[in-house]
């Protein structure tokens, strides 16, 4: 394994700039890696496009850039030359865009997501395109159209979802940087489960503007990383104010990687670390448990005050989200029906119109998760049922909001486990949509709120990684990075090594999948 | 009681414009029951005094100059349709033939 893919964002970054290493050999060393791990029947999976020729292109015009040095070369963003790699629920220009949906196949956005532009302007290669469940609607990316990515640290189990495919991909050493979006836990969740880090951005802080829709008051997209730095670097990098996103929030970025670097220096002093008394407890495995109490003594004796804060609102949380995330979405993913752009498909029998285009081509091009949301969002929106769920489900949401203003008062950040489990086998919850919506019990407050949230790994439990969730007041993101960092640099010292050192030989594992399939 | 029946899922499903099969519809109204029994928890604390929230960070007055943006030429925006003609998006039948 080459040692360039070893490298944090930050350390990659620096290493060009010193000219150790160049962009078009960082950018290699990715695809090789790729080549060796990623197999689509056998290995991580996940990838579902490889952008080479562009990746490439952009990382030897970086190398030129530099080598030319001047103001050109100076002008340079700190992340230039460094690989990322883009869900596919974002969409890209010169690349196809699935959403892991058979609705979208072949798919090619005419224009760019503002993300996509900020990172093209600021000169990171894009490796290509990551897996997730379709159009983001899942917690084990077992729902993508194109089969399952796996989790790197044990190919049987799942990598988390939505957003699998980018944070097993940052966990393989495929990527130093991923995006991700966050509807109710699909960046946090799978860091957790991966070993990563994943962080949901307050909600606005990061333009939507080119990910596809899913449920519009709670999408965030969100930096997928292997250190609490690389994602403050890449939040500065893709924040921020768009005119084309309506609820972009009209502020600066703050300051994150400052914040987090503050956080690393180790001292918490005067900072209150709220434990929420209803993350945790029945549901939580012993070994999440045990490593999130390990985590409260570590940020202890960094000087930290740890207060325990009730928020008694929570228990409503998973319901009203799952009567306003999927009426949104069901309004939201009306625009598919095989008249502009995706699939038709017509009709077995009977006369070909319109409405019997739309019902074949739905039919065919939705899978089973989101054709259940679909009819339940429907449900949730119908005449007669309208009060009592979806405006019920809103008037939850103020209550969970006024809970973390409460909490809040008390407390400078909150925390818990980020995931009620380590990860799962591959197929041990698809036949039970509660048992696997479950996974999402205490990412989901957050978007809920609005508020941001990040996963940092805690350690292991039964040789899988175990996440811990941090939360703070909307536009506090730099506070979340600040004791995220603390607690990273923390474990780290105790461990003598990153998490992801623990992991598995993966070319060897991948190597004995393939050979056992043979 | 189910609160779902087969008959409202195929309702449903008409509404959605989502084509399903009778096996289809029955297991769906199976799933939905128990999702909607888990769920309906909602309406136990929504009290009439509390106000709904609809967005999580409330922005108000989100203008822009009236004067063209950035568009899509034509053939952009007909590239991925499944039929077009003479520049347009071309679709089946509008009404049904009787």
């Amino acid at each position: 394994m080459s040692q360039i893919i070893t490298l944090s964002a930050a350390e990659l970054a620096a290493a060009l700039r010193a000219g150790e290493v160049t962009s078009v050999e960082a950018v290699q060393a990715h695809l090789d890696r790729i080549a060796a791990v990623d197999d689509a029947e056998s290995g991580v999976h996940a990838f579902l496009h490889i952008n080479a020729e562009e990746a490439l292109a952009v990382a030897s015009e970086v190398d030129a850039i530099r080598a030319a040095g001047g103001a050109e070369a100076q002008a340079l963003h700190p992340l230039a030359g460094v690989p990322i790699a883009v869900k596919d629920l974002i969409v890209t220009k010169g690349q196809p865009t699935t959403a892991g949906s058979a609705m979208l196949k072949g798919w090619m956005s005419p224009y760019d997501a503002t993300v996509i532009e900020k990172i093209r302007a600021a000169k990171l290669p894009i490796l290509g395109k990551t897996n997730l469940d379709e159009f983001a609607q899942g917690s084990s990316t077992e729902h993508s159209a194109y089969g399952n990515t796996r989790n790197p640290w044990d190919l049987n189990r799942i990598p988390g979802g939505s957003g699998g495919g980018s944070a097993a991909a940052v966990a393989a050493f495929e990527a130093p940087l991923a995006l991700g979006t966050d509807t109710g836990g699909s960046i946090r969740q799978p860091g957790a489960v991966t070993g990563t880090v994943g962080a949901k951005p307050t909600y606005g802080a990061v333009s939507r503007y080119g990910a596809i829709a899913m449920a519009s008051s709670l999408d965030q997209i969100g930096p997928v990383t292997r250190t609490v730095l690389d994602s403050a670097l890449l939040q500065e990098l893709i924040g921020g104010h768009d005119p084309k996103d309506s609820t972009s929030l009209p502020e600066p970025v703050p300051a994150l990687s400052d914040a987090a670097r503050l956080g690393a220096a180790g001292d918490l002093t005067g900072v209150r670390v709220g434990v929420i008394d209803e993350l945790g407890g029945e549901g939580y495995e012993e070994g999440v448990k045990a490593r999130f109490e390990e985590s409260l003594e570590l940020l202890k004796a960094r000087g930290a005050e740890i207060v325990t804060v009730s928020c008694p609102h929570f228990k409503y949380a998973l319901s009203a989200y799952y009567l306003i995330m999927p009426s949104e979405m069901s309004s939201n993913l009306a625009k598919f029906d095989g008249v502009r752009y995706g699939q038709r498909v017509l009709p077995e029998s009977g006369p070909v119109t319109i409405e019997r285009v739309m019902g074949a081509t739905r039919a065919a091009g939705f899978g089973d998760e989101v054709k259940r949301r679909i009819i339940l969002g429907t449900y949730a929106l119908s005449a007669g049922y309208y009060d009592a769920y979806y405006g019920s489900a809103q008037k939850v949401r103020t209550l969970i909001q006024r809970d973390f203003e409460a909490a809040f008062q008390s407390a400078d950040v909150l925390v818990s486990p980020t995931s009620p489990t380590v990860a799962f086998e591959l197929g041990a919850k698809i036949d039970d949509p509660l048992a696997m919506y479950l996974n999402d019990i205490a990412t989901i407050p957050a978007n809920l709120a609005g508020v941001p949230g990040i996963s940092v790994p805690g350690g292991l439990s039964e040789g899988l990684p175990v996440g811990i969730q941090f939360l703070a007041p909307a536009h506090e993101d730099a506070r979340m990075y600040r004791v995220a960092a603390a607690l990273e640099a923390a474990l780290e010292q105790q461990w003598g090594h990153p998490l992801l050192a623990e992991a598995q030989d993966l070319e060897s594992a991948v190597a004995a999948a393939k050979e056992g399939k043979n | 009681m189910s609160a779902i029946s087969r008959d409202d899922v195929a309702h449903l499903a008409e509404l959605a414009h989502i084509a399903m099969s009778d096996e289809e519809l029955e297991r769906m109204a199976g799933e939905l029951d128990s999702i909607v029994d888990a769920i309906a928890s909602v309406s136990e604390v929504a009290g009439e005094n509390i106000p709904a929230t609809s967005h999580p960070i409330p922005l108000q007055n989100v203008f822009r100059d009236d004067v063209v943006g950035q568009t899509l030429t034509q053939e952009e925006a007909l590239q991925n349709a499944p039929d077009a003609q003479d520049g347009r998006f071309k679709v089946p039948a509008i009404l049904d033939e009787d």
